[in-house]
């Protein structure tokens, strides 16, 4: 495994900027300018880059969808929320249409921010591309067609021209898929939901969202920082605060930047990527979340090797 | 059991917490305060935790104190912290409970405040 792409870093329902939330930035952008003159686009690119990342950029909207670029020829997708849809067109326009591909899909849970996107994940229309959907729920392959019928889709899912097929994983088995093992790990969420550990010869990556974790159980705790034991990175729900998550959204299925550093730290993993944010979180709130989370790992570190921490958006790459 | 030595001053229950609350202790912590919740209710003294002996708390730490505050709150009684150390504080800061549950800067702070 090679790198970590981010198409969909949103929790439950995608969103956008506003009109306002832009006129905003380029108030800040343009306050920090002060006046100064770009003789190039050069000089001004570089300026732009020494911006804060909530003035120069955003952390995007799409819901849930990651791709693992991996060592052979198959793509590795972790859930289909809308970010599927900018992922299908960036692999048409770097493969096009003849050359056929392989996508091997991890499909979290089956509620509709893990699937929207599939619909409008272009190579899903072109015959010779081969997609596997794998997941845990028994029933997979009818959430997936569901949502592909009238009235809720005018293409039905037989217009599909690649060929898809199913594959129903055991949870806490290794599942030898394309040079990768991949294992599922049952998680706490409204309908179950499933975290995937891949590990290839030299990498381990863990996606674990949409999953609240009971503080109030060391032997949960203890199996799931072994699921996440020496991860290179650590994908992880921190959708609340430990306050909410513990009171008024209690039993909603997400977890916290507090718990996932105590994991990540408990399991010894290397970098934890902070994910699945909140809808009405904006780009301000989510990077003083990240900056908070990393003094909290500061503060509690001890004779532990750093964390290293980063909040996932929409675009964003990193290498293994 | 943890040993949570107790005091009275100024019409306030004080409790003194040391050490580390973490995973392995919080269930310990729990049942510890356990007899403690079961006088915080409407006309006895307010329970105040004075933690300024704690220099680590966890998410299940934080938990037992949610829980703590909540069934207070449900018994119509009163129930705070005080005296956190800096990077404790901190924690409750990240974790926004300094929101859930009443924070005082000492134990005299909270007295005059919730005292009689």
């Amino acid at each position: 495994m090679k790198q970590v792409v981010f198409w969909g870093t949103r929790g439950s329902l995608p969103v956008s900027l506003t009109h306002r939330d832009i006129r905003e930035k380029i108030i800040a952008a343009l306050t920090a300018a002060n006046g100064k003159s770009f003789k190039t686009r050069l000089a001004l690119e570089d300026f732009v880059d020494k911006l804060p990342f909530t003035v120069a950029g955003t952390f995007g909207g799409n819901s849930s969808c990651v791709e693992i670029v991996a060592d052979r020829d198959s793509h590795f997708i972790c859930d289909m929320g809308s970010g599927a849809r900018p992922l299908g067109q960036a692999k048409i326009a770097r493969f096009g249409i003849p050359h056929p591909q392989t996508y091997q899909i991890f499909i979290s849970h089956l509620h509709w921010d893990h699937l929207m996107g599939f619909p409008y994940f272009a190579p899903m229309y072109i015959p010779g591309n081969r997609i596997v959907i794998h997941g845990c729920h028994a029933d997979l392959e009818r959430a997936v067609r569901l949502q592909m019928q009238s009235p809720c889709f005018p293409v039905d899912y037989a217009q599909a021209g690649a060929k898809i097929e199913f594959d129903i994983m055991t949870p806490d088995e290794a599942h030898y898929i394309s040079g990768i093992n991949v294992t599922p790990k049952r998680q706490m969420h409204a309908g179950d939901s499933y975290g995937y550990r891949f590990e290839s010869v030299d990498r381990t990556v863990v996606y674990s969202t949409d999953s609240e974790h009971r503080l109030d159980d060391p032997a949960e705790h203890d199996a799931i920082s072994h699921f996440f034991r020496k991860a290179d990175l650590v994908i992880f729900d921190a959708m609340y605060s430990l306050a909410e998550a513990v009171s008024v959204k209690a039993d909603w299925g997400h977890s916290s930047n507090i718990v996932a550093v105590e994991l990540c730290q408990a399991a010894a993993a290397k970098r934890l990527a902070l994910f699945h944010h909140e809808p009405v979180h904006d780009d301000q709130q989510l990077a003083r979340m990240v900056a908070e989370t990393r003094r909290l790992e500061q503060i509690t570190r001890g004779s532990r090797a750093p964390l290293e921490i980063l909040s996932a958006y929409d675009g964003l790459t990193i290498d293994l | 059991m943890m040993n949570l030595p107790t005091r009275e001053q100024a019409g306030v229950l004080i409790v003194s917490v040391s050490g580390r609350i973490d995973h392995t202790a919080s269930e310990e912590f729990t049942n510890s305060l356990e007899p403690l919740l079961d006088r915080c209710v409407q006309g006895e003294p307010p329970v105040l935790l004075d933690f300024a002996g704690v220099d680590y708390i966890s998410s299940a730490g934080l938990r037992v104190l949610m829980m703590a505050s909540r069934r207070a709150k449900a018994q119509q009684g009163i129930f705070a912290i005080a005296a956190l150390q800096p990077l404790v504080q901190e924690v409750f800061a990240i974790s926004r409970f300094n929101l859930i549950v009443p924070c005082y800067v000492s134990v005299d702070t909270a007295c005059k405040v919730l005292g009689a």
